[in-house]
């Protein structure tokens, strides 16, 4: 249901005078797509990404009680793949961030992917936005770090945070993927489990740990709590680095105009026509680029 | 639809809560699953802060009877009045009129076929689009049989 620019403003006012109900309400208007205006601000924002199963819900939950009891307030936006088939998906992370059902200083809200061509999700920079400006001292963008569209994901918060397990060698997979250049911070958890300092060490060295632009790479345990609060002095300490904003920038940039150009009206019919033989790949580009100038710049 | 799978008050059991949240998935709801063991109030801010549509609520403890309608006042309190909630698990027919009265639109046993929980959510659909009370805070007379 679209509301009117008056019924959004109404709901960030309420949303930043505290009512989290208008907040929630807020949440879907912008993934819906619809503008909240200008009102919102930019604020401390950290994307946390890595394989299925390495514990990233679990670290995140020990980072809220770290935070809450310290008297910050932390939102969490948890994002998890629509299948492709069906449309559907099981938003399961906020059950693994320990009690953060009961406390007015945690808000975490479940996102699906939706299928967004380019795999762009539009609404995340404004969400992120918005919770700032309700004055949610931190917000947290969860996803899972299995391909380049979960990448852009974390694009969208300013510090990144990538976590691997022990025995996995994800990490050093990753390097291929292009995320690790993305990272500020790694953390390798469960280490109460063999093997962890083995496979951190090994991250270590894979980062050439040592140089004095190198990566910190934490052990932690985010069950028994070991290493957290040296990883969250890290994170604070963090200042976006204008080299890794640029790539971040630069992701960010290619979603924009994946979406833009995979939600042309006349794609298909281009699609064809390069099939067919009857132009080609740059002059589809050149005419795609060239309507888009003509339409005022909306595709 | 969002729909919210959650399991209240003290039952461990979820296999059932799973096997919903996955068969919602597979016909194109965006599901949250909050876990075991989680308290009314609890239950309800996730329905809010996750701005659900509808809440599934999975018990085999027996305890429905005081922790269904507590939910469901719960929600009717934070203003969720057009929240769709039904419920599922170990609930004796004798309890059912209860649920009813207190807001529940369905109670699905064991045994329900996937394809008989997509009918009532298309009922409900259906309802919505004829503006007739399918939410918790609408007004009770209705339910799926």
């Amino acid at each position: 249901m679209a509301l009117g620019v008056t019924e959004i403003g109404n709901l960030l006012d309420s949303a930043r005078s505290g009512n989290r109900r208008s907040l929630a309400r807020l949440l879907t208007a912008i993934e819906s797509g619809q503008d909240p205006g200008s009102q919102l601000r930019a604020g401390w924002t950290l994307g946390v990404t890595g394989p299925p199963g390495v514990g990233k819900s679990t670290l995140i939950g020990r980072m809220i009680e770290h935070w809450t009891s310290k008297g910050e307030s932390v939102a969490v936006l948890a994002v998890d793949p629509t299948s492709p088939m069906t449309g559907g998906a099981i938003l399961a992370d906020r059950l693994r961030m320990g009690s953060t059902d009961s406390t007015d200083s945690v808000f975490v809200r479940s996102l699906a992917t939706r299928n967004h061509p380019g795999g762009l999700m539009p609404c995340l920079g404004k969400m992120t936005r918005a919770l700032s400006a309700c004055g949610w001292s931190r917000v947290i963008i969860e996803t899972v770090g299995s391909g380049q569209s979960e990448i852009r994901v974390v694009a969208f918060a300013d510090r990144v945070l990538l976590i691997d397990g022990p025995d996995r060698g994800d990490i050093i997979q990753a390097e291929k993927a292009g995320i690790l250049e993305l990272a500020d911070v790694i953390a390798i958890n469960k280490a109460d489990l063999p093997n962890a300092q083995t496979a951190a060490d090994a991250v270590r060295e894979a980062m050439g740990a040592g140089k004095p632009q190198s990566i910190k790479v934490h052990l932690v345990s985010a069950i028994e709590g070991a290493g957290v609060s040296e990883l969250i002095s890290d994170l604070d300490s963090c200042e976006p680095r204008s080299s890794r904003n640029t790539l971040r920038i630069r992701e960010r940039l290619i979603a924009s105009w994946d979406s833009t150009l995979l939600s042309h009206p006349e794609i298909e019919s281009y699609l064809g026509k390069i099939g067919d033989g009857s132009i080609t790949v740059d002059e589809a580009i050149r005419d795609i680029v060239y309507s888009l100038v003509e339409g005022g710049g909306e595709p | 639809m969002r729909i919210v799978i959650a399991k209240p008050g003290l039952d461990g059991h979820d296999r059932g809560a799973k096997v919903i949240a996955r068969a919602l998935r597979d016909g194109g709801h965006e599901v949250i699953y909050t876990g075991l063991r989680k308290r009314p109030d609890e239950i309800v801010r996730i329905v809010s802060d996750e701005d659900a549509d509808a809440l599934g609520l999975s018990t085999l403890s027996g305890a429905h009877d005081s922790l269904i309608p507590a939910i469901c006042d719960g929600l009717r309190e934070a203003g969720l009045n057009s929240i769709i909630v039904f419920a599922g698990g170990i609930i004796p027919e004798r309890d059912r009129a209860i649920l009813f009265q207190s807001g529940v639109r369905a109670v699905f046993g064991p045994g329900t076929l996937s394809a008989s929980i997509f009918d009532f959510l298309a009922t409900i659909a259906e309802r919505q689009r004829e503006g007739e009370p399918v939410g918790v805070g609408e007004g009770t007379g209705w339910h799926w049989e």
